[in-house]
């Protein structure tokens, strides 16, 4: 672990892209059997310190050195070939083809000329043997969920022989066993002199695995420190740059608001809703101003819930009221006109439109709202733009960047802001702060919170119940396409929780 | 850490069925991957036997094997049209490429050319023309869709510079091809054509499945930057699924002239679309990423058994033919909809 030799050595690395600095003079080195964190908000510069590093961009300026060599790379092939290997943080692997092809494709095993598919198979089923992920190798990608399509595209990164390995997020969207199987992995890799380069926003994770931390922010370099020896609370105040009373004040604030709540009629109720293969059916309720928490692990149908009450899924069975009078939501648009607007996990997909600007972004929903035929004048959408622009702190606070060069976070807030544009009555956040760092975190937190606050119904789902118990007045557990239970949010805990969505598991 | 390469894995990795074979049939019809392919297999069968049923005469081996025989260019087309579409593409430029083939066949026999040398600059010219409408697409990114009509009306201007009128083809060696036939049972016969055609099926067959740029070719289709991230060889590819798709159009060309005799400017109008209508009603996507070259070439058979359906009619006009594959498109469109149900 106190190897002299960095086996990457990267010097005063600058890139820019139309409108945005995106690095500027930054230094990165990684030690062979170490574990580097990079660390830093939404728009650091951190997916593009690891693009530079694998050749997606060329750089400005600056120097990459690879075990004292300098490394001239023009793309991820080649970058591969010299020994790096990455995992994105989207899925970046063909769910139209196999699994093994997915694993091996560009490096097939051969014969005759031809791909040897039987090998193939097999050398596929050995690497997938050691992720104990027991799946067919012969079956397609896509078939499988995105948590197995994470560990697939981890395995095809295994089978290089790679030097220096590249986890961009790779944890966002893998529940706790995955992760610990995950750590495993890489603790055995590092064992065996692989340097591995773990950007994630979990904290815990990073302190659980990482020896060594790089911190950037707005695109330059804020210090390279060892994990033992910095505070969490000096981590975090390094990252974001300001003061740390924004995030300890979000949790007084909640914690008073939960006891203020008031329990009128619900704004929207639910009988017996449920959709077959989808969910079972349920009771569900919210009141005007409540945050809702759905809590549970991915496919226990929490998006399948938001999705039914946000009219994209028929039900099957039940009834829905709005406000005391039963409505039926067929779909999505019908939802809106209600004022239901639903923000997906799947922000590429089904959030934001990558080649439109922000501004374009922001006033989508309300222009579809009002009818493509009353188009919003500029001047109003300017304002829009601007004030959600401000008042989320979307960065590069420019309105008429393309929203495909923004970071992740931004892009959240991007689509958030476009929700809160059409002023729901009841906003369905799925996972609106997967991957996104502290500061955007709190700052989305503290958004919710307050707009709870001026009454408006929020159902929140994510992943990480310590968010979910922050935020919510009330939280709904789900389990296996079922509701297990129903509490009001006194004195919740995380391990309580945590036994509900257990609890069963195995049976 | 590569990982073993002798060891085998005790996980049993199941054999999956063989892309395309069809020995294991019941996995087959449950996979959705084969599904739409089956079906055009089962209208296939289903349309041979409307005729069947309905005419005498049309149930024999001949008649199977002159789907073939009239068929061979399209089938090549067919192939060359897969590859492009499997990467989301469209090749609009195909049947002017065979007119053009035909043209240059033929001014070259009336100047003397020898065969062979025919033939060779005949495919050199398909395929050039393929290349460079493939970097084209790539280099100025433009859609496939904008360039391959480019290259279409260009095609088709060069057939009126060689000629405007028809050239017929005297030349003993293609004579010789027009009327070859080989026997292969009595009363049994296909022409070296069909031999070719076949051949052009199965080395696609085996690039499409036994080769990285085959694999490629489904990986591009999937869309978005995955294919580069991995590595693949994009770029290479892209170009050269349009010149696959040149080199099988001048063969088709070569063959066509086998089938006419003739060069004309005014020839395989529209023959083009057939092949895209081919390799759709074949079961691939035209978003590309999912397909088969075989389910192409029952594509195209299925459009020669409906030809030979109102020819034995006899009192229908060729236009039914027309009709009818524009409702059997839409019917497959809507088919494949409902099979492949991909987005949650």
């Amino acid at each position: 672990m106190d190897s002299a030799v960095p086996i990457v050595e990267m010097t005063g690395i600058s890139i820019s892209f139309p409108g945005v600095k995106a690095l500027d003079g930054v230094d990165f080195r990684m030690f062979p059997g170490e574990v580097h964190s990079l660390m830093g908000e939404n728009g650091a510069g951190k997916s593009t310190l690891i693009k530079a590093l694998t050749g997606v961009y060329p750089i400005d300026a600056g120097s990459i050195l690879l075990a004292g060599q300098p490394l001239l790379v023009t793309g991820p092939a080649d970058s591969q070939r010299a020994g790096i290997s990455t995992v994105y943080q989207e899925v970046n692997l063909l769910t139209n083809l196999s699994v093994a092809e997915n694993i091996l494709l560009g490096r097939e095993p051969r014969r005759f000329g031809g791909i040897h598919w039987k090998e193939m198979r097999e050398r596929a089923a050995a690497i997938l043997h050691r992720l104990h992920l027991d799946i067919d190798p012969g079956s397609l990608l896509g078939s499988h969920s995105l948590a197995v399509q994470q560990l697939v595209a981890i395995a095809r990164a295994l089978d290089v022989n790679a030097k220096v390995l590249i986890l961009d997020e790779p944890t966002s969207s893998l529940d706790v066993d995955e992760v610990a199987e995950l750590f495993r992995v890489i603790t055995a890799l590092k064992r065996e002199g692989v340097a591995i380069l773990f950007v994630s926003h979990f904290l815990d994770q990073v302190y659980e695995i990482a020896d060594r931390l790089t911190v950037l922010r707005n695109g330059s370099l804020v210090g390279e420190y060892r994990t033992k020896e910095i505070l969490r609370i000096e981590l975090v105040h390094k990252m974001i740059g300001k003061d740390i009373a924004v995030l300890t004040d979000l949790d007084t604030k909640t914690r008073n608001a939960v006891a203020e709540t008031t329990t009128t009629i619900p704004y929207l109720a639910a009988v017996g809703l449920g959709r077959k293969g989808s969910i079972d059916p349920l009771d569900f309720a919210i009141a005007e101003g409540e945050v809702v928490g759905l809590a549970g692990l991915l496919g226990s149908g929490r998006t399948e819930l938001a999705r039914i009450l946000s009219g994209i899924d028929k039900p099957d069975t039940g009834e829905l009221k709005i406000e005391g009078r039963t409505q039926r939501l067929r779909t999505a648009r019908m939802a809106l006109k209600r004022r239901i607007a639903y923000s997906s996990e799947d922000r590429k997909r089904e959030g934001i439109i990558e080649d439109l600007t922000v501004r374009d972004n922001i006033v989508l929903a309300l222009q579809a709202d009002r009818g493509w035929f009353r188009r919003i004048p500029r001047r109003r959408q300017d304002e829009l733009a601007a004030s959600y622009i401000s008042a989320l702190g979307i960065r590069p606070a420019n309105p008429e960047a393309l929203v495909r060069n923004l970071s992740g976070g931004n892009q959240q807030k991007v689509l958030l802001a476009r929700w809160l544009a059409i002023a729901p009555r009841l906003l369905i956040l799925d996972e609106p702060t997967r991957g996104i760092d502290v500061g955007a975190k709190a700052e989305i937190q503290r958004l919710v919170s307050n707009l709870a606050e001026e009454g408006m119904s929020v159902v929140y789902i994510s992943a990480e119940l310590e968010e979910v118990l922050r935020l919510s007045h009330r939280i709904v557990v789900m389990r296996d396409r079922k509701k297990v239970a129903d509490l009001e949010n006194d004195d919740v805990t995380v391990g309580q929780v945590m036994t509900l969505i257990a609890s069963g598991a195995d049976e | 850490m590569s990982a073993p390469t002798t060891t085998r894995p005790s996980k049993r990795p199941t054999p999956r069925p063989n892309p395309g074979g069809l020995g294991t049939g019941a996995r087959m019809l449950l996979s959705s991957r084969y599904a739409s392919v089956l079906v055009t297999l089962l209208l296939l069968v289903a349309t041979f036997a409307v005729g069947s049923v309905r005419y005498r005469g049309f149930l024999s081996g001949q008649v199977v094997l002159n789907l073939f025989i009239d068929n061979a260019f399209l089938i090549v087309l067919a192939v060359g049209m897969t590859f492009v579409i499997l990467t989301g593409g469209i090749d609009l430029s195909v049947g002017s490429v065979v007119a053009l083939s035909t043209m240059i066949a033929a001014s070259l026999l009336q100047s003397g050319w020898s065969p062979p040398a025919v033939i060779l600059t005949v495919l050199v010219v398909g395929t050039t023309l393929g290349f460079l409408v493939g970097l084209v697409i790539f280099y100025f990114d433009v859609q496939p869709f904008i360039a391959t009509l480019a290259a279409m009306f260009l095609a088709r201007g060069l057939c009126y510079v060689i000629s405007t009128s028809s050239i017929s083809i005297v030349d003993p060696f293609f004579v010789d091809m027009a009327n070859a036939r080989i026997p292969l049972a009595p009363g049994l016969r296909i022409s070296p054509s069909v031999v070719v055609a076949l051949a052009v099926v199965a080395i696609a067959f085996a690039v499409l499945h036994y080769t990285r740029t085959g694999r490629t070719v489904y990986a591009i289709g999937n869309g978005g930057q995955s294919a580069m991230l991995m590595g693949l060889p994009v770029k290479r590819t892209k170009i050269l699924v349009y010149a696959i798709s040149g080199l099988c159009s001048a063969i088709a060309g070569v063959l066509f002239t086998f089938y006419t005799l003739s060069g004309y400017s005014l020839t395989a109008v529209g023959m083009e679309l057939d092949a895209i209508a081919a390799v759709v009603i074949g079961g691939t996507l035209l978003t590309g990423g999912s397909g088969f070259v075989l389910g192409s070439v029952l594509g195209v058979l299925v459009l020669g058994v409906i030809q030979t359906i109102i020819s034995f009619e006899g009192t229908l006009s060729s236009w039914w033919t027309r009709i009818v594959i524009g409702s059997l498109l839409l019917v497959f469109i809507l088919l494949q909809r409902a099979l492949t149900p991909r987005r949650r």
